[in-house]
């Protein structure tokens, strides 16, 4: 293999080399230093003569003088293998646990190939997470990319293990955590975590810290998503992928692009930004014929609580919903302090029902939804006009909302809650208001749903 | 005849600039390198061409070589486009499968449309008959369309010498004409064109006929017509995408093209799982048998994203000249415009608002432009439409951005999808306030004739309650519902059956998703006569709670689930 001496220029982590006859785009490249210890980085830009190279290491200590550089004519690739359950990476692959790096299975481009629309399956089966506000509501879907909005100080990571603890899918299991740019501290809570309640044994992690190269936060969700695609579609696995915190993810970007002397989009994240983000998100999925599936809970926190802030606002248009938190829910005590309101997941129509969760589901969670709706709208005209001036269907109304949020929405960090239940448990509350206001459940469902418990309890 | 070749001297995304490129034309496909990935050359200075590439670029590098092809980035038309899913370059996607697996891998080189199936070809002119371009030489039957072969738009017309019926393949001579030269030119049932060019017609015409999508917000008060052009702007979770697929589903078109441009790919699953149940309600047959998709997806290359509107839009010219009535959706315009965004800036071009091109207003108003009613190219008379509907995606729902703003000033139809109504959960969220339709001078002589008399003051009734209504939330919002007079309360209440009985349609639900414009009409009669007969009452001193106890307006909720055939 050719190795050039021509480094021209370091800037930040971008290096140019020159006299290079042959480099290829997105090629790896291997920079050897006068000590012989080696770092990797990536062309960005071949042209005649010239390469570009994006490092993915620290470029201190590099002299363009005596520097070595060599092309190693293959793009980045992830060495997928079943054994990386149960274990934690860094954002380069390497093990973090000290364990010897798992028996190569098959080599992957970690930037992976668009499926096919016309081979993808339509996701409609229900994932149980034991959270009633996402399950009754805002149900997660098999093969949907969920995200969940967040902002600085909410229990997002909370959220996120306790999904990662509790989700519900028959057959083959597993998670693929990847975490970037959170803090040392973050990273212990996470593998703990999942150490402490065994979840670890099916899941795998990928983790960089913000003391890690800012560019491997770029490469991380994509080694992520090749091996949750290589569990799903060759080992018949069903993958929750949690991606944790895309905020960093984006500034990461941002950084480069700002690098690379780009024309910035909004806010001087590159133009490409929503291109970018969809080649994350879209790797979740079903394929026809293909026993497993990826499923992607993206979190990020949303800047300022901005919800119209480009990554946010990019990362909903091409997510199929979102789980939003509120802060104004959290400081009132609730866990977990998801809004439903503002929260969507497009596929739930096609995940719940029957056959799937249970027949009256669809109904019972417009009909929640809507009341809740009207309690808060309500709530509002009390500031203003205080409660004497209420109807009593105001008033219950009112009991409603309030119940809805003690009840439904609250539940302990550990409390996992089984579909039935959640269901059972927004009947119960439904029952505080005057019957003829449920206008958007079923009669029959009344009838067999409504008050039974009091019925039962009057027997 | 072998075209010489060129040589790479840079890469940059989807963005290769190659050398030794003398005697190529702007626009012309090239192969890129030994993959031989497909690309078109947009930028010519000195022999250097800039090209973007339809495929990923990664692992291609300078010194590979460059082949020219001598064509544009054309589609090939004719029998076997329906029902079909293409991706951005008209590459079908089964065959991608076939070729290469459940994921999209490059340097597939697949034919657009079946080469080996026959097709009864069943002439229309017989021997002897003179024919000019665009006429109609005869027509094969493809699922529940007859698919009509024209000459094509490039053909000088003449003298049929021969022509057959039978079983033959687009491959396959089907008639042969003979120019006033004596020259002789063989037609087949394909033909080709450039996908950036508009084909050509003999005249537009002024629309004057209701594109009926059976959505009541739509049909009754912003109405878009057959030929016209409409825009659907909306925040994530807005539901623009529903709104679309309705149209799609129910739309009284013909043919339905849907580009799927730079979305999700489930939507396309969506589309292609649930078409082929649905019936048209006009011919009773699935619905995917009048539809053509074209599917970029937004992990797909965003090169043939930018190409995908085109391909669609030129696709869907191809039936407008059979004299079809042709409606396209493009979801979404801002990822495409984004696609524009991000090649101008890798051609390194003076920049305009948010980083658009300077060109952006100017290719989308050419791109509505090719929207109309039309008379077909061809001597005899015969006419078409192209209804173009594009979704929009502003960011942060943001409408005074560039793609909105442009997109506006050249649509006559806007409907305003609002985050706020989508979270009260109604839907189609449509804001009744801000949405507006340009066409409603076009199609007074329809709705006169259809909705009879009476229809289009309801109309203006409705909007004026709705419009009360929202002067009188204020005041509610400060002194509370109760203490309104009587005739304001039922405004209030007339208002509220309007948005949920009339503007609130549940694509869900079997017999609310489809509204018929002769129910439209009952059904807005209905709230318009139970609001005069209130006010009548007040004015005899009849208390409001009695007013608004009245069985009529029971009837009101219930009237959306009546089925089409049950209308008294």
């Amino acid at each position: 293999m050719l190795k050039y001496k021509g480094i021209k220029e370091i800037a930040g982590s971008l290096i140019v080399v020159e006299g290079v006859s042959n480099a290829k785009y997105e090629e790896l490249v291997e920079v050897e230093l006068p000590d012989n210890s080696k770092r990797v980085g990536r062309v960005l830009e071949a042209s005649a003569g010239k390469a570009l190279v994006q490092m993915f290491e620290e470029t201190r200590g590099l002299t363009p003088e005596s520097s070595k550089v060599s092309f190693l004519g293959k793009t980045m690739t992830l060495e997928a293998s079943e054994e990386m359950l149960g274990r934690v990476f860094d954002g380069s692959a390497k093990p973090l646990d000290g364990h010897p790096y798992p028996i190569l299975e098959k080599n992957l481009d970690i930037n992976g190939s668009p499926i096919n629309p016309y081979c993808r399956e339509y996701p409609d089966n229900f994932i149980q997470t034991g959270i009633s506000s996402i399950d009754a509501l805002n149900t997660l879907v098999r093969g949907q990319k969920l995200p969940i909005f967040s902002a600085s100080g909410l229990p997002h990571s909370l959220l996120a293990t306790q999904i990662a603890r509790q989700a519900k899918i028959a057959g083959n299991f597993s998670i693929v955590f990847g975490a970037m740019g959170i803090t040392f501290e973050e990273s212990r809570f996470f593998i703990e975590e999942f150490k402490k309640t065994g979840a670890l044994s099916r899941s795998t992690l990928f983790i960089n810290t913000a003391a890690d190269p800012v560019i491997e936060r770029i490469t991380l969700p994509r080694l992520a998503l090749t091996a949750a695609e290589y569990l799903a579609f060759e080992k018949d696995y069903h993958v929750l992928v949690i991606l944790t915190d895309m905020t960093n993810y984006c500034e990461a970007l941002r950084e480069v692009s700002a690098a690379r002397k780009e024309v910035p989009g909004r806010r001087g994240y590159p133009g490409y930004l929503y291109t970018d983000l969809a080649s994350i998100y879209e790797r979740a999925g079903l394929i026809q014929g293909k026993k497993g599936s990826v499923t992607q809970i993206p979190i990020l926190t949303m800047p300022e609580d901005d919800k119209t802030h480009p990554i946010p606002d990019l990362t909903g248009y091409i997510t199929e919903g979102q789980i939003m938190l509120s802060r104004t829910l959290y400081q009132q005590g609730i866990y977990p302090p998801i809004d439903v309101l503002p929260s969507l997941s497009r596929l739930r129509d096609k995940g719940i029902g029957d056959k799937k969760t249970r027949k009256d589901h669809p109904g019972l969670a417009n009909q929640l939804f809507a009341s809740y709706a009207r309690g808060q709208e309500i709530k509002e005209l009390t500031v203003i006009l205080g409660e004497s001036s209420l109807s009593e269907t105001d008033r219950a109304y009112l009991r409603f909302a309030e119940k809805f949020e003690e009840k439904f929405l609250t539940q302990d960090l550990y409390e996992n809650r089984e579909i039935e239940e959640t269901l059972m448990l927004g009947w119960e509350l439904l029952s505080i208001l005057p019957k003829e206001e449920l206008k958007r459940v079923k009669e029959e469902d009344m009838e067999k749903y409504l008050n039974k418990e009091q019925n039962e309890t009057k027997s | 005849m072998k075209q010489s070749q060129g040589e790479i001297i840079k890469v940059s995304g989807p963005l290769v600039v190659a050398k030794n490129m003398e005697g190529a034309s702007i626009y012309e496909v090239v192969k890129v390198s030994r993959l031989e990935l497909m690309g078109e050359i947009i930028e010519m200075r000195d022999g250097i061409a800039s090209i973007q590439v339809y495929e990923e670029t990664s692992g291609i590098g300078p010194g590979e070589p460059v082949h020219k092809t001598g064509y544009q980035l054309s589609v090939e038309l004719g029998p076997g486009l329906m029902s079909g899913i293409y991706d951005g370059i008209q590459r079908p996607l089964k065959d991608l499968f076939k070729n290469s697996g459940d994921f999209i891998t490059r340097g597939i080189n697949v034919p657009s449309l079946d080469e080996s199936k026959k097709w009864h070809f069943s002439p229309l002119v017989k021997k002897g008959d003179y024919l000019e371009k665009g006429d109609l030489v005869g027509e094969v039957k493809e699922m529940s369309i007859m698919h009509k072969i024209m000459l094509p738009p490039s053909s000088s017309g003449g003298e049929v010498v021969s022509i057959k019926e039978g079983d033959l393949t687009i491959k396959d001579t089907v008639a042969e004409i003979k120019s006033k030269d004596g020259k002789i030119e063989e037609i087949k049932m394909t033909q080709k064109w450039p996908i950036r060019e508009k084909r050509p017609f003999s005249q537009k015409i002024v629309p004057k006929d209701l594109l009926v999508t059976g959505q009541r917000v739509i049909d009754t008060f912003f109405p878009v017509t057959k030929g016209g052009t409409a825009a659907v702007p909306g925040p994530f979770g807005s539901g623009k995408t529903v709104v679309l697929h309705q149209i799609a589903k129910w739309a009284d078109a013909d043919i339905i093209i849907f580009v799927g441009c730079g979305e999700r790919g489930n939507e396309m699953t969506d589309v292609l799982k649930e078409f082929p149940e649905l019936k048209d309600p006009k011919t009773g047959r699935p619905l995917l048998e009048r539809t053509v998709l074209i599917a970029n997806t937004s992990n797909m290359p965003v090169a043939a994203r930018e190409a995908s509107v085109y391909t669609g839009i030129t696709i869907a010219e191809y039936f407008r000249d059979m004299g079809y009535n042709v409606a396209l959706m493009a979801d979404s315009t801002s990822r495409w415009a984004e696609a524009l965004r991000e090649i101008s800036a890798r051609l390194e071009e003076m920049p305009g608002e948010e980083g658009y091109p300077a060109y952006l207003g100017s290719r989308t108003a050419s791109f509505y432009e090719r929207a109309g009613y039309v008379k077909c190219l061809g001597s005899k008379d015969r006419e078409g439409s192209l209804t173009v509907i594009g979704s929009v995606s502003p960011p942060g729902g943001d409408l005074s951005e560039p793609v909105t703003q442009n997109t506006l000033r050249t649509v006559k139809v806007f409907w305003s999808l609002e985050d706020r109504l989508a979270y009260a959960r109604h839907f189609p969220a449509i804001n009744w306030l801000n949405s507006y339709s340009l066409y409603m001078d076009n199609l007074k002589d329809y709705f006169e004739e259809k909705g009879g008399d009476g229809f289009l003051q309801e109309r203006e009734d409705a909007m004026r309650i709705l419009n009360e209504e929202s002067r009188l939330e204020e005041i509610v919002r400060l002194i509370g519902f109760e203490s309104l007079s009587s005739r304001d309360k039922l405004i209030m209440e007339t208002a509220r059956a309007i948005r949920e009985d009339f503007l609130m349609q549940n694509a869900f639900d079997n017999a609310d998703t489809f509204t018929s414009f002769r129910k439209q009409k009952k059904m807005l009669e209905m709230i318009i006569s139970f609001y005069k007969k209130g006010q009548e009452l007040l004015s005899s001193d009849e208390s409001i709670d009695n007013v608004l106890n009245l069985p009529e307006k029971a009837e009101l909720a219930k009237a959306k689930f009546i089925n089409e055939d049950d209308i008294k």
